[in-house]
């Protein structure tokens, strides 16, 4: 999860700390909101900084150390800030055996950058995820929403050219 | 009325390769045909046939349009829509015989297969109720509640033999009458749709396509059990399916098909959806009720099995997303029905994901004791390339590798279990020659030791051994002892973890080590990996009576490795030579190969 060459400080504004406190009156009374709340938190500042954990641990009475329990043990919730651009590539088995493996050593040697990491300029992040479900189109890797399927690791140059 | 239906798949796999665009292209070329009165646009969940996505199907001819370009739209709809004239060139090949077009049903991906659980996938929009009702939907609902006592459901249940088809094949109805007995002011109804296997994806095309069905049968649990309550669990990584369930539950609530007083009958049931944020020890039930509370998603020791004390320590029933889409059917068509299809012990039919080294990738249901033949050979049209089936791995990371030998064994939970592998979700992986069956046993090792929740020493420190040692072999490093140690840790790890993420861990290893031994003995005692994966073990060479002299390998060499004048032979220098394949890719002449 860490970001190693990044350490940007928290710059959340009112109007996210609105959104938020919003959102955690309507959910707090139903059962089991934690995740709820964390994960629309998540949605409005892009990540979980310790600053919004406090705020979702001040509104709802939870400890702010159950809410940091929850927050490391689920993989899609980031301490971290995450690039502009969020690259993952896909590591289930179909993709695995139709050689994903090198999709993602060639993103890392082009970006310098490993698993869950973002570059320092913070334009792209590369995380590892399982399954996207598009099977038929192995290997697979998305950046934000965007698709790209059959790969091989000599056309990734040309799709990161794309957003740079 | 529309004279035309154009079905276009608006699944994950079709959308990644961009059914969106044709749906749009679609539509703004039958407005400029002035076409939008006569020809109704409708998008659907998945077909089955990924590999061939974007996938488009007109009515009623039935014509089916496979890999579809937005270049293509234009001639479709003045050809086909416009003039009548269906565009052989752009339909699925298979399809297509001098005698005319063939029904797709007859073709060899769709033959053998029987739609239960996929019924209404790929044929009605899945973000219509009315359509979901005018395929015989709420139906089953509506006699549960009007006709049957909830003994009667459970017995119905039993009957039908169904068995929970998340991978542990528990009876449904057993799972049931349990939950029944046990009395409390407050029980709950949860559905498992934390697909976490890699590569399986079947419980994610149902909630695509076919997201009713699932809320029916859970207000039928409801009632069977005694609950006013139901929970979704599903992973956050499936937007689309998040999405459908969202309108799903909306337009349910207000046909009155959730919520108080269903059909008058005095009977409440309501449902829930619970993101889950990435964990797949989730998927153990346990675990995805601990999570489902807003806790660390870690499992529980049972007994107290759900049961008994689930969740919010309340009587619970948790089923799989399949396992609920085929209970609607078996109430509408009598468990005898049911019973009549599959095995002596496994009845009903599977949905399996196929993938990997196969033709026909997407998904497949067919009935249980179909051989692994039949699926691979027959309905996944065979291995590409002219390469050699090595084996099919079922099951995830807590399933095997079949070999060839077991290829015509019938598929059903007890026969997959006495071979070394295990139903799963259904996931279907097959491998060819050119995969390393150490590699393969790695990476799934690689995925518990990620995803090992931490709570208990076997599964958090044992799988974490067990990859050490398995990463040696790779690297032909390890010795025989490695190995006898590597089996020894497999059995203690499978016998003392506290659940199904740990107990099963160790299966890949176990059935790779069943009938790849040699493989494994290869890269121990002769240091070499006989399909050529493990980088530590290979080396690249060139062949100089192929090689040209062109100096293209050379040139895109990125450590230099490779010398040799223009038009002579050239030579790669171990030491420098970082094994990354940049030079066999590049050269034109095949004269680079591997050891």
């Amino acid at each position: 999860m860490a970001c190693k060459h990044t350490s940007v400080p928290f710059s959340g504004t009112k109007e996210q700390e609105m959104e938020l406190k919003t959102a955690i009156a309507q959910l707090k009374d139903t059962k089991g909101c934690l995740m709820p709340i964390m994960q629309k938190a998540q949605e409005i500042y892009g990540y979980l900084p310790i600053e919004v954990q406090t705020m979702i641990s001040d509104e709802t009475g939870i400890p702010l150390e159950k809410i940091y329990g929850v927050s490391t043990f689920y993989s899609q919730f980031a301490l971290q800030p995450k690039g502009k651009y969020q690259i993952s590539v896909c590591l289930g088995t179909a993709c695995y055996v139709k050689g994903s493996g090198d999709i993602f050593k060639k993103l890392e040697e082009i970006l310098g950058i490993t698993n869950g990491q973002c570059t320092p300029d913070g334009k792209f992040s590369l995380d590892s995820c399982r399954c996207v479900g598009a099977c038929g189109l192995a290997p697979v890797m998305m950046i934000n929403e965007e698709v790209y399927g059959r790969l091989t690791p000599d056309q990734i140059p040309a799709i990161l050219a794309k957003y740079q | 009325m529309y004279r035309s239906h154009v079905l276009v798949c608006g699944g994950t796999g079709c959308t990644s390769s961009g059914s969106h665009k044709i749906m749009e292209k679609l539509k703004e070329e039958l407005a400029k045909q002035g076409l939008t009165d006569e020809v109704a646009v409708v998008q659907t969940g998945c077909h089955g046939l990924c590999a061939l996505g974007p996938i488009m199907i007109v009515y009623p001819d039935a014509a089916f349009y496979s890999m579809v370009k937005e270049e293509d739209i234009p001639e479709i709809v003045s050809e086909h829509l416009l003039k009548g004239r269906v565009v052989k060139r752009l339909l699925y090949q298979e399809t297509v015989t001098p005698a005319g077009v063939k029904a797709l049903i007859d073709t060899d991906f769709y033959k053998k297969q029987h739609r239960i659980a996929l019924r209404n996938c790929g044929i009605i929009n899945p973000e219509s109720i009315e359509e979901y009702i005018g395929t015989g939907g709420y139906e089953a609902l509506g006699k549960v509640l009007t006709e049957m006592t909830p003994d009667d459901v459970i017995q119905t249940l039993m009957d039908s033999g169904l068995r929970g088809r998340g991978g542990g094949g528990f009876p449904t109805g057993l799972k049931w009458k349990l939950a029944k007995q046990n009395d409390a002011d407050q029980k709950y109804v949860c559905c498992n749709a934390d697909e976490g296997d890699p590569g399986a994806f079947m419980d994610r095309s149902i909630l695509e396509g076919d997201p009713h069905a699932v809320l029916e049968a859970m207000a039928i649990a409801g009632y069977a059990i005694g609950a006013s309550q139901g929970y979704i669990y599903v992973r956050a990584e499936y937007p689309i399916a998040v999405e459908r369930l969202k309108i799903a539950i909306q337009q349910a609530r207000e046909m009155e098909l959730l919520g108080k007083d269903i059909f008058g009958t005095g009977f409440d049931f309501d449902i829930d959806l619970r993101l889950g944020a990435g964990a797949f020890v989730c998927g153990e039930e346990t675990a995805l009720m601990t999570s489902i509370e807003g806790n660390r998603g870690e499992p529980k020791p049972r007994p107290p099995y759900p049961a008994q004390k689930g969740l919010f320590g309340k009587p619970t029933i948790l089923n799989n997303v399949e396992t609920y889409a085929n209970i609607p059917q078996i109430i509408l068509n009598g468990p005898e029905w049911f019973a009549s299809m599959g095995t002596e012990k496994s009845k009903g039919t599977k949905v399996f994901a196929l993938g990997g080294k196969i033709h026909n990738t997407g998904l497949v249901e067919i009935p249980m004791g179909t051989t692994l033949r039949e699926v691979i050979e027959e309905i996944g049209g065979g291995i590409p390339g002219g390469k050699k089936f090595k084996a099919a791995q079922t099951g995830g990371p807590s399933g095997g590798c079949i070999p060839a030998e077991h290829f015509d064994i019938p598929i059903d939970y007890d026969n997959l279990i006495s071979i070394g592998s295990m139903m799963g979700s259904g996931g279907l992986i097959v491998m060819d020659e050119t995969d390393c069956m150490v590699d393969i046993a790695k990476f799934f090792l690689e995925f518990t030791v990620e995803e090992s929740c931490g709570k208990c020493t076997p599964c958090r420190v044992g799988t974490k051994r067990m990859l050490e040692i398995l990463t040696k072999i790779t690297k032909g490093q390890a010795t025989m002892e490695d190995l006898d140690k590597l089996e020894e840790l497999c059995y203690y790890v499978k016998e003392n973890s506290a659940c199904g993420l740990g107990q099963t861990a160790p299966n890949p290893v176990l059935s790779t080590l069943r009938y790849f031994r040699d493989e494994y003995e290869a890269h121990i005692k002769e240091k070499r990996c006989p399909a050529g994966v493990c980088k530590a073990l290979l080396s690249y060479h060139i062949d100089p009576d192929k090689c040209r002299g062109c100096t293209l390998c050379a040139r895109n060499c990125p450590n230099n490795a490779i010398s040799g004048t223009v038009r002579n032979p050239h030579v790669i220098d171990q030491d420098k030579c970082i094994k990354c394949g940049a030079c066999m890719e590049k050269c034109k002449f095949g004269a680079i190969y591997k050891q």
